[in-house]
């Protein structure tokens, strides 16, 4: 970013300025010229009241470029900011996965019956099948045999291409991963835009601080609930976390340490 | 172990319920109720001669925890065997979970399998 390139030049130059203004202060105090010396500080205050104005000036232009980018303001403010398309977009996830669960859960129910029918009339006509191949079969439960295989063939098609047609639904409902995978694409894009650019605001801030000397509460930044009664949902890389069991086995190990 | 028992599915999603209904329905289970979270899924088991519950935890409203609590601390509920099939998984959550009386942890993703052998040790210890 060119502004940071800016900033750099500034800040080595504020430094500098500095630098070489008190080792002047000190050679003035040492050929005794007090009246020197006071004017040095005030020339030092004045450069660093300048730097600070200017800092601040970069910071304020630079906050406004971000509320402008993240399209936060007022005007628009619920019609397209980046934060409410990151929302809608996740949501539209939310509700992908759902149908696409459902849809699978739906084809599966209407498939298992019809597997399951294919399964006894087929043991249904083995029993007989086997009769006939031990020749214990009569001639007319022969006949009878084989309508119902003619049968059974008939049912075999039309349950098959059913459950064809289901496999292909199912297949078919997995295209969420490709859509809903391209949304949240977006979104990881645009939070990590989001961060180095706040990361950026952050940086500006630190040289006001400096130049101020004014020093953060290290604590404020690290109020965390960690409270363990409050669910926190999946462990990502979990295998990777001391105090998360990575799975069913870690769980009933540690249940079983337990007592149970 | 009793196939007609009374089974309370409580998840916010309703697609981690159907999926544990239709687990549950595979094992022979089929009189299974559903619902969202503690603060309905309570007054239907203060109200339902419920037998078994399987709860989440992570819910808006009631957690699975709190409602674990609940069920101990009510007088005609406290001995109702309670599985929790939830995605958290973190050592002190389970423990507290143990502590506040868990009959079963099964975590999330889980297999049918899995649902199968904790479902068939707790009515083991509760039959036994």
């Amino acid at each position: 970013m060119a502004s940071q390139e800016v900033e750099t030049a500034t800040e080595d130059s504020f430094e500098k300025i500095f630098g070489d203004k008190a080792k002047e202060l000190v050679s003035r105090l040492e050929n005794n010229d007090v009246a020197g010396a006071v004017g040095l500080i005030e020339d030092l205050q004045k450069v660093r009241d300048q730097n600070l104005y200017q800092e601040i000036g970069r910071l304020t232009r630079a906050l406004h470029e971000s509320i402008k980018n993240f399209k936060l303001d007022s005007n628009i403010q619920g019609a397209g900011s980046e934060i409410d398309e990151a929302h809608e977009g996740l949501n539209y996830v939310v509700n992908m996965t759902a149908k696409a669960a459902n849809k699978t859960m739906d084809m599966v129910d209407a498939a298992l019956p019809v597997s399951k029918s294919i399964s006894i009339e087929a043991a249904d006509i083995k029993q007989d099948w086997n009769r006939f191949l031990n020749k214990e079969l009569g001639a007319a439960d022969f006949r009878d045999l084989t309508k119902r295989i003619s049968v059974f063939l008939d049912h075999t098609e039309v349950n098959t291409n059913k459950l064809n047609s289901n496999l292909n639904e199912i297949l078919l409902a997995q295209d969420f991963q490709d859509l809903t995978g391209q949304v949240i694409q977006r979104i990881t894009t645009m939070v990590t835009d989001v961060e180095s650019r706040l990361v950026n605001l952050v940086a500006m801030a630190g040289h006001v601080d400096q130049m101020t000397g004014i020093k953060h509460k290290q604590a404020d930044a690290e109020i965390i609930d960690d409270n363990p009664l409050k669910g926190v949902g999946p462990q990502i890389n979990a295998e990777d976390k001391e105090d998360v069991a990575s799975d069913q086995v870690d769980v009933d190990d540690l249940l079983s340490s337990l007592g149970f | 172990m009793d196939k007609n028992m009374k089974i309370l599915v409580v998840d916010d999603f309703s697609t981690m319920r159907r999926i544990i209904k239709n687990l549950l329905r595979d094992l022979g289970f089929t009189n299974t109720q559903e619902a969202d979270d503690g603060v309905t899924a309570l007054p239907m088991l203060q109200n339902g001669d419920f037998d078994f519950l399987v709860t989440d935890w992570n819910m808006p409203g009631m957690t699975g925890i709190e409602l674990l609590k609940h069920v101990r601390e009510d007088e005609r509920l406290k001995t109702l065997p309670v599985l929790m099939v939830t995605a958290e998984a973190k050592r002190d959550q389970i423990v507290a979970a143990a502590q506040a009386g868990v009959n079963g942890y099964v975590i999330k993703p889980f297999t049918a399998a899995v649902l199968k052998e904790k479902i068939e040790k707790i009515f083991e210890r509760v039959d036994g």
